[in-house]
């Protein structure tokens, strides 16, 4: 049974005048870290919105673990592009928000969060409110507040597009691993295909908007555990990368035509 | 420390030269008063204990009105903010009552509960209210979404969005407006008081007044504006404590 599957979804904006996805057909299996990329403004984030519930299909229908979504997506975790953290919350507090929005008192809250905490690499920094954490930090905060409710799924919109280099193929590792223990089904979204491809098992292309959908299904056969950095190096990697590239490449081009013509 | 000592000093040149100058008679002192004579007022008054009576009469009742007149200005702010169609219903009511002078409400209120407290209290509450109201409700409409939706996504129930997203979020706003709803406690418990009452600093205002003892007036008003800035610092104080997770606050504690 898959975690999520995605039935002849179309969205729509205003009333039917603007189709952002149509004739979406797409499934991720128990497990399975799906990477999803796209030109910008491609209906990316539509496609995480309507797997959260988030958002509505105006015609088809999006199913989680066999049944059908009807409001929100109490199976998934989602982390967010932008920064989400509550600033009115210590890092250790956010990490515990979702546990205590479930009922739990804030003492046992806390301390689940905390051992959340050591395990994305924050030990000690629990007192911090958002604005004193870095840009890297807040991203592990906000893993870790995820994570903590122990989702069977993951729902990622490009959540390390903000961070620096290093940061970045350090959070990939460190995300690899803890998906690796746990073995949730994570569906992650990227306009990076090195990062699609060093990630994932499966790496699903869509087309440049609007009535986007998927035009390319590839199967990543990189061994595992896969250390990001060397995974680039890897000459299946560079082989992978030129043949995804070869599709991606005209829906990039398609959508900046489409973008100049809007400016005029 | 030595911008406090510049500060102090230039209260200090400023007394000089009012005293100097009424002294000399450029300035009249019918009409200005002398400061040393001000002290004098002062000094009698908590001397013989008089102004302790009224002080307490229109502390009393400016608090009350503070802290009547927020609760209901968040409890309309947070309701309106999160039901758009009593918000639409409302607006134009809204708006006229924000529009019309309020001091003008106070013969009304000393008709409706005669000339002690309630009256007063009742004029310093529309005023604190639509201060306190306004602000909370741009807070709440401008919660960010994305907070929302990640609360949402965590499981939060509708009540726990409004007690852990919502209201924090209006916190700042709150407190910010909270600064001018104080002064405003204290604009309805005065001039009511001055409008018509039996005691108050306002009354005692109003009784020098009666009499050209500007002097008193003076004093009457020095009383009135130490108790405000000792009011708008203890909301600072609660403020510095309970918003301490923004950044600009822990930037002002670390200087």
């Amino acid at each position: 049974m898959s975690a999520i599957v995605w039935e002849g979804v179309e969205v729509s904006y205003a009333s039917g005048a603007y189709c952002a996805v149509r004739g979406l057909n797409l499934a991720v299996a128990p497990g399975e870290f799906l990477c999803v990329v796209g030109p910008t403004g491609c209906g990316k984030s539509t496609i995480l919105n309507l797997a959260a519930g988030l958002l509505a299909p105006t015609a088809g229908s999006v199913r989680v673990l066999g049944a059908p979504l009807g409001g929100l997506n109490p199976h998934a975790g989602y982390l967010f592009q932008a920064d989400a953290l509550f600033p009115w919350r210590t890092a250790c507090d956010n990490v515990a928000a979702g546990l205590q929005f479930r009922g739990e008192t804030l003492n046992s809250a806390r301390a689940t969060a905390t051992q959340w905490l050591g395990r994305v690499g924050l030990h000690g920094a629990g007192d911090r409110y958002p604005h004193q954490l870095s840009g890297g930090m807040k991203k592990r905060v906000a893993l870790a507040q995820v994570l903590a409710l122990n989702p069977a799924m993951l729902l990622m919109d490009e959540p390390f597009s903000a961070l620096d280099v290093q940061t970045r193929g350090l959070m990939e590792t460190e995300l690899l691993a803890l998906w690796a223990a746990q073995r949730k089904s994570v569906v992650f979204i990227t306009h990076d295909l090195e990062e699609a491809i060093a990630l994932g098992d499966r790496v699903v292309v869509l087309s440049a908007g609007p009535a986007s959908h998927p035009i390319g299904d590839f199967i990543i056969d990189l061994p595992r555990p896969r250390e990001v950095a060397e995974a680039r190096l890897n000459p299946r990697f560079i082989e992978l990368q030129r043949e995804i590239w070869g599709l991606l490449r005209a829906e990039v081009l398609k959508s900046q035509a489409l973008l100049r013509a809007q400016l005029g | 420390m030595t911008l406090r000592l510049a500060q102090a000093g230039l209260l200090v040149v400023l007394l000089l030269a009012w005293q100097v100058l009424t002294a000399s008679g450029l300035l009249s002192p019918f009409f200005f008063g002398r400061p040393l004579l001000v002290a004098q007022a002062l000094v009698d008054w908590f001397a013989s204990g008089v102004i302790f009576r009224h002080l307490f009469v229109t502390l009393f009742e400016t608090l009350l009105a503070f802290v009547l007149g927020t609760v209901m200005g968040v409890a309309a702010g947070v309701w309106l903010a999160l039901s758009p169609l009593a918000a639409a219903l409302l607006d134009p009511y809204i708006k006229a009552l924000n529009a019309m002078p309020r001091v003008v409400l106070a013969p009304i209120f000393a008709t409706w509960f005669g000339l002690g407290m309630a009256s007063k209290v009742a004029l310093g509450i529309t005023l604190v209210f639509f201060i306190v109201f306004f602000n909370v409700y741009q807070g709440v409409k401008d919660v960010n979404p994305l907070l929302l939706a990640n609360a949402r996504m965590l499981g939060a129930t509708p009540r726990q969005l409004l007690r852990h997203v919502y209201w924090p979020a209006a916190m700042s706003w709150v407190f910010s407006s909270l600064h001018a709803a104080v002064g405003m406690a204290f604009v309805g418990a005065v001039v009511g008081e001055y409008l018509g009452s039996a005691q108050g600093v306002g009354y005692l205002i109003l009784q020098a007044e009666g009499s050209f003892d500007i002097n008193t007036v003076l004093a009457g008003m020095v009383v009135l504006t130490c108790c405000a800035l000792v009011l708008d610092t203890l909301v600072t104080r609660v403020e510095h404590r309970l918003l301490k997770w923004r950044p600009a606050h822990t930037e002002v504690d670390a200087r």
